[in-house]
């Protein structure tokens, strides 16, 4: 029905499509470590060894009741329900930091289980509703 | 089918269409401004900057609707060398870049206040960036070669070479730890954003589709125009 033409140029462009998608696909795997934006405590816990000198970003949950403010130090800990880290920061830090949300640390490794952050960002999950809904829900809790 | 696309039959239309359009954008995007601005509720946690939400999301999505568009008609292009689709995928192209800045620009101006930073390099933010050096190097390589098969050629690799890109932006945040937040709107699961706000994400999409359409229309007639001028009754 088409022309050998239009065949092969079907062919030629799919075998190119495939090939740059394949290579694409094994970057991105061999560069995983470098693509995520951040790392868990658990993760952390299972590093072979770590570089105090390699500044890092670990993510997770703020855990409930752990947060502590003095004149300019924060202390924390991030949780990811498995496995947790202690993390100090000073500085200020984001309006949407708070216990039970999602954040991420950025800073050196003292030990598997301590970071000095440097940075926080906080994060944000899918979630959007309106504060009256969100009364409602704890409610029925 | 495709004789449809025909510049000449095409023309009649495009040429009346975008005053109707531009009516309609204009009636959706009050509407769907007043209902983002002012009626919709604010977040219980991000309080007003929810609000930036209502440009962005629309934004993204419509740069990235468009690129597959582009990217797909690009193949049929190079197949089969459908002419008439070559005006169509330049004409897209500028609308499409449009959105992609607007959408990083309003992601950036919305990072500042809820994550504590304008910029982050991670997989959906980059990948985003990607998309819109594409879009770039796309309308560049329409400037650098003129008109023409050569030009025709390239530019529609470019396309599909990006085309890869698309679903790793849609899976970034599945596949790997972001800083972005997953899709809130999902077809197959259940939606993470409340009704009323579903209701100002819904028409100002529409608005900007409809914007994206007008551009769309005023660049096609030009090219065609162009054409015109230059003696040809055909490609």
């Amino acid at each position: 029905m088409y022309g050998k033409k239009v065949k092969l140029r079907f062919l030629f462009l799919s075998f190119i499509f495939l090939i740059l998608t394949l290579s694409v696909f094994l970057i991105l795997k061999s560069l995983e470590e470098n693509v995520v934006y951040f790392i868990s405590p658990t993760e952390i816990k299972n590093l072979t060894e770590i570089d105090n000198k390699k500044r890092i970003r670990v993510g997770g949950m703020v855990k409930e009741e752990t947060v502590k403010m003095t004149q300019n130090k924060i202390s924390f800990i991030i949780t990811d329900f498995k496995n947790e880290i202690n993390v100090t920061y000073s500085g200020a830090v984001p309006n949407l930091f708070s216990e039970g949300k999602g954040v991420v640390a950025e800073g050196y490794l003292n030990d598997r289980s301590f970071l000095d952050a440097k940075k926080i960002l906080a994060k944000h999950d899918e979630n959007y509703m309106p504060p009256e809904v969100k009364k409602a829900l704890e409610k029925n809790k | 089918m495709l004789k449809n696309f025909e510049p000449n039959k095409i023309f009649l239309i495009t040429s009346k269409a975008p005053k109707y359009i531009l009516t309609a954008f204009i009636i959706i995007i009050s509407i769907g401004l007043i209902e983002a601005l002012i009626l919709s509720p604010e977040d219980y946690i991000q309080s007003h900057s929810v609000r930036i939400m209502y440009v962005h999301v629309p934004s993204a999505w419509i740069s990235l609707g468009t690129f597959s568009v582009i990217a797909t008609l690009s193949f049929f292009i190079l197949i089969f060398k459908n002419k008439s689709f070559i005006l169509i995928t330049k004409s897209l192209a500028p609308s499409g870049l449009v959105f992609n800045i607007i959408a990083l620009t309003t992601g950036s101006i919305w990072g500042k206040p809820t994550w504590g930073t304008w910029w982050a390099w991670d997989a959906r933010i980059t990948s985003m960036l990607i998309l819109g050096l594409f879009y770039i190097i796309y309308i560049l390589a329409w400037r650098i070669y003129d008109n023409g098969e050569k030009a025709n050629r390239i530019t529609s690799l470019i396309a599909i070479i990006g085309l890869i890109n698309v679903p790793i932006i849609k899976y970034s945040v599945d596949w790997w730890s972001t800083l972005h937040q997953p899709a809130s709107i999902n077809i197959f699961s259940e939606t993470s954003i409340h009704p009323s706000m579903i209701v100002p994400l819904a028409l100002m999409t529409a608005a900007f589709a409809l914007f994206s359409v007008l551009i769309f229309l005023m660049k096609y007639n030009t090219e065609l125009i162009k054409i015109k001028n230059k003696g040809l009754d055909r490609l």
